[in-house]
């Protein structure tokens, strides 16, 4: 019987990682060269902690879904990475990035883990630097900075509107460095579909190739799960396309507890959806926040005229304007987090001020900053993405106002990991949007990359030593075990049992039918009627997808169609438990809205009394919890209003 | 709309390839290129046909993952974007539509529409990184660096990877992007330790790996989803001499 032991560790907050350091054990170098370590992605965590485990001398695979390792959905990050660094000289610290973090996460994360984000924060962007990665400068040769969602300090570093991109492209030039070394071995276009547990232990993977479809078999000492999060059970979210969810789930399924599935971010400025054939939504950068001010019209009839197209946004004049966000939270004003900033969105189209045709948008207009900096100022910060709504769009954001609403972007559940990032499988970790430790119910932007990169540079490589430390004496893990042929053979069975169902529908007609029940039900506004419908129909259609999906072709070639189903197949699960989980959690907080439990102005209602824990699923389905400890933090409802 | 599509159809990379034509119906300009081709695939599979494979994921023009030849031009008929992010409106109703995959040696098809470019991830492995480990490296505010030279570096670093200079260039010269990585770094001060090296280096695994020779027909800017200058290129060109001279 696992039991969660967070192994959290204890004394003054601001020493706790010096000290759990001190603590755990080393490999050495000699003994590092005999052990094995597989990574599972390639994005900031995975790519950094290959990069690093490379470096100390560990025997590295690593494997992705994509051509190449630099296409991982990091990539696509824009705004930027925050650290505590105070080079703004505005008061900013370790503290407050730790504060703002477990605050923005509407007390729902682990104080120790976040304590620790902030820290290893610091040197993460020295890393960078060191590595080349153009970040934006002032003209003294300084970082620059700005600011973004749930703090009042300039902290964020980027490079352009594509940050994530350069910080990627840094970490898997350290992992090319590392492949060149023969440190690591890089493994493209591969995708794991089970794990090998051995007397308990995490012992290997069981892979496809995505080429020739073979089942490969691999073995390790321990295995790295940084596979990222599992927006696209909602079919329409920001994530990549093949963004998925089913290294995470298969390991859950091989015991590796699932914690906080419900915790999804929407986030709050996404392109509307323009109509049935959209494959993805595309997210605008929360860095336009700076600049940008979110409103609709005051009036009814002006919303009305908007949509005939009798008038432009920049027609209605400064006081016929909502500036709901300004309005409603005057501290923080367009930089609410992202959970506030999409309700409040929510909360205006509902009632029917929604810009568009469909009723479901806001605006977001540069024009005052225009006046104020100049369009070429705007251009400097911004111009990427304003090229990228126009092309999308058509429209010209230069001169009439983005039209935004909120989408899924990210999900803060994850597998539950201990403070070594440890999952309830020995010998199984899992960092990043993989994991669901640091986040809370909500995150805060520019924090993804800080998690990732503090994960796999900072984190993992020190407490990976203190498990690998007891392995030094197990040899190469024989791949010939019956474990293997057991997981190997459950796979090639899913596999052939998906193409002979020989049905109707195609798999992303399923899709799309899995993520309308989860966003009508699951999504930014959730009751304990609509969970419970959303449980009996992902069940039910999860029947129908064994029952009637088509997958064309077969195993033994390039087939897109088979990677999708098996994902699919993982999601049609996962969906449930997400549901499960929400319905479990008789609160409001983060981005887990329940209309049941809101204040009076509708502001998300905590329990802490009953609810400040982690919600930890068993792979029986069955409910753990770990308590939450707040002792640094004086534990409050969140207050972006003054 | 309605549209034909003439696409190139290869069951694996010995295979002989060849175009098939496709009609589709219903598609509305707002959609884009991507999302065509997948309604596409969802008509072949209920008419009992293979799916046209074709790479692509982030579908917002930053990961390279997608490519496409589209009547003739890399990314399709329209500047500075990515196939996933070109929309039907760039196309009339009732017009033919050629779909071919990137053609050069050095990235074999593997099916359809997809090919191999592993041969990029070679080139980075042989120099395009800074030598420094994890840990143990000077405060980020310790080395400045003007903004201009950070602008440069930047206006490389927006290289995708994608192929298109590849793919267009008719020598199939991978120039601008080894340029790319090469004159990003080297316009830094932690790359310039290392750059005449990393030039040598680059251009030498460049050479094995079947690209061809880089001739100035400037098609590569061109191409290029990012707007890449060819400028770049001579910044490669001195490195390369400055290593060669310490030879």
């Amino acid at each position: 019987m696992t039991k969660l032991d967070s192994k959290l560790p204890h004394g003054p907050l601001a020493e706790q990682w010096n000290t759990h350091k001190a603590d755990i054990k080393v490999v050495s170098p000699a003994n590092k060269r005999k052990l094995d370590v597989i990574v599972i992605g390639t994005g900031l965590g995975g790519a950094s902690a290959a990069a690093s485990l490379g470096e100390l001398g560990y025997n590295v695979k690593i494997f992705c879904i994509n051509d190449s390792p630099r296409r991982a959905h990091s990539i696509a990050a824009q705004g930027g990475i925050n650290a505590a660094k105070n080079y703004q000289n505005d008061n900013d610290s370790v503290y407050r990035l730790f504060y703002d973090t477990i605050k923005g996460g509407d007390y729902r994360a682990r104080e120790s883990n976040v304590y620790r984000l902030a820290e290893v924060a610091n040197p993460i962007i020295d890393q960078c630097v060191a590595q080349g990665v153009p970040f934006a400068r002032e003209y003294g040769g300084l970082l620059d900075n700005r600011s973004f969602g749930g703090a009042q300090v300039s902290r964020t570093f980027y490079a352009r509107g594509q940050t994530g991109q350069q910080l990627l492209l840094g970490a898997y030039a350290a992992l090319n460095r590392q492949v060149a070394a023969g440190n690591v071995k890089s493994y493209p276009r591969h995708e794991i579909l089970d794990y090998v547990i051995i007397d308990g232990k995490a012992r290997g993977v069981i892979a496809r190739s995505l080429v020739t479809g073979a089942v490969e078999r691999h073995g390790s000492h321990a295995v790295v799960v940084a596979s990222g999060g599992y927006g696209n059970v909602f079919f329409l979210s920001t994530n990549a396309m093949n963004s998925n969810g089913s290294a995470a789930w298969r390991a859950y399924k091989r015991g590796a507890w699932f914690a906080n599935p419900c915790f999804t971010q929407i986030h709050p400025t996404c392109i509307p959806v323009h109509g049935t054939q959209q494959s993805k939504l595309t997210l605008m950068s929360e860095s336009l926040r700076n600049d940008g001010r979110i409103w609709v019209p005051k009036n009814i009839e002006d919303v009305r005229r908007l949509r005939e197209g009798k008038i432009r946004p920049s027609q209605i004049a400064e006081e016929d304007r909502d500036y709901y966000l300004e309005r409603r939270y005057p501290a923080f004003g367009n930089l609410v987090p992202r959970d506030v900033a999409s309700r409040a969105a929510k909360e205006r189209c509902d009632a029917g001020y929604g810009v568009n045709d469909t009723g479901l948008a806001v605006f977001l207009d540069f024009g005052t900053a225009i006046n104020r900096l100049g369009i070429d100022v705007i251009r400097e910060r911004y111009g990427n993405l304003f090229q990228m709504y126009e092309k999308i769009t058509d429209s010209d954001p230069y001169h009439e106002p983005m039209m935004i609403y909120p989408a899924v972007h990210y999900t803060m559940g994850g597998l539950w990991v201990d403070y070594n990032l440890m999952t309830t499988v020995p010998g199984l970790y899992a960092i990043g949007e993989a994991n669901f430790s640091d986040h809370g119910a909500n995150r805060l932007g520019a924090s993804a990359l800080m998690q990732g990169l503090a994960d796999g540079y900072f984190i993992l490589p020190y407490t990976i030593g203190d498990y690998l430390a007891k392995e030094i004496q197990t040899a190469h893990i024989d791949t010939s075990a019956p474990e293997f042929a057991e997981a190997e053979r459950a796979v090639v069975e899913r596999i052939d049992r998906l193409f002979s169902v020989r049905g109707k529908q195609t798999v992303d007609e399923l899709h799309k039918k899995l993520g309308h029940i989860m966003w009508e039900n699951v999504g930014m506004a959730r009751s304990r009627e609509s969970l419970e419908r959303a449980i009996e129909e992902v069940a039910a259609l999860r029947e129908e997808f064994w029952r009637d999906v088509r997958v064309p072709g077969g195993n033994w070639e390039m087939n897109p169609e088979i990677e999708k189903a098996l994902r699919l197949a993982d999601f049609l699960e996962l969906g449930e438990l997400m549901a499960r989980d929400a319905l479990n959690r008789n609160e409001s907080c983060g981005g887990h809205f329940r209309v049941e439990y809101q204040t009076e102005d509708g502001e998300a209602l905590r329990d802490d009394q009953h609810y400040a824990y982690v919600a930890v699923w068993d792979d029986d389905g069955k409910l753990h919890k770990e308590q939450l400890n707040f002792e640094s933090i004086k534990i409050a409802q969140r207050n972006y209003k003054e | 709309m309605k549209l034909k599509l003439k696409i190139w159809r290869q069951a694996g990379p010995k295979a002989k390839g060849g175009f098939e034509t496709y009609d589709i119906d219903g598609i509305s300009p707002d959609t884009s290129f991507l999302e065509m081709l997948d309604i596409l695939n969802n008509n072949l599979i209920h008419a009992g046909k293979e799916p046209v494979v074709f790479d692509h994921d982030c579908r917002e023009g930053i990961c390279g993952a997608c490519s496409l030849h589209i009547n003739g031009y890399a990314h399709g008929p329209d500047s500075e974007i990515t196939t996933c992010q070109l929309h039907m409106r760039k196309f009339r109703d009732g017009d033919t539509i050629t779909i071919e995959p990137w053609r050069s040696a050095a990235f074999p098809v593997v099916k359809d529409l997809v090919v191999d470019r592993q041969a990029f991830d070679k080139i980075l492995q042989a120099g395009g990184f800074v030598s420094v480990n994890t840990g143990g490296v000077p405060d980020a505010n310790s080395i400045p660096v003007a903004k201009d030279d950070a602008e440069e570096s930047m206006d490389a670093a927006a290289c995708i990877g994608c192929g298109a200079c590849v793919a267009t260039c008719k020598n199939g010269s991978a120039m601008l992007f080894v340029a790319a990585r090469v004159s990003s770094l080297a316009k830094l001060p932690q790359g310039k330790i290392e750059a005449s090296r990393r030039a040598k280096a680059m251009v030498a695994r460049m050479d094995e790996l079947g690209f061809g020779s880089c001739t100035n027909t400037q098609a590569c800017e061109a191409a290029c989803p990012k707007g890449i200058s060819i400028t770049h290129i001579a910044r490669l060109n001195r490195e390369f001499l400055k290593a060669k001279l310490k030879d």
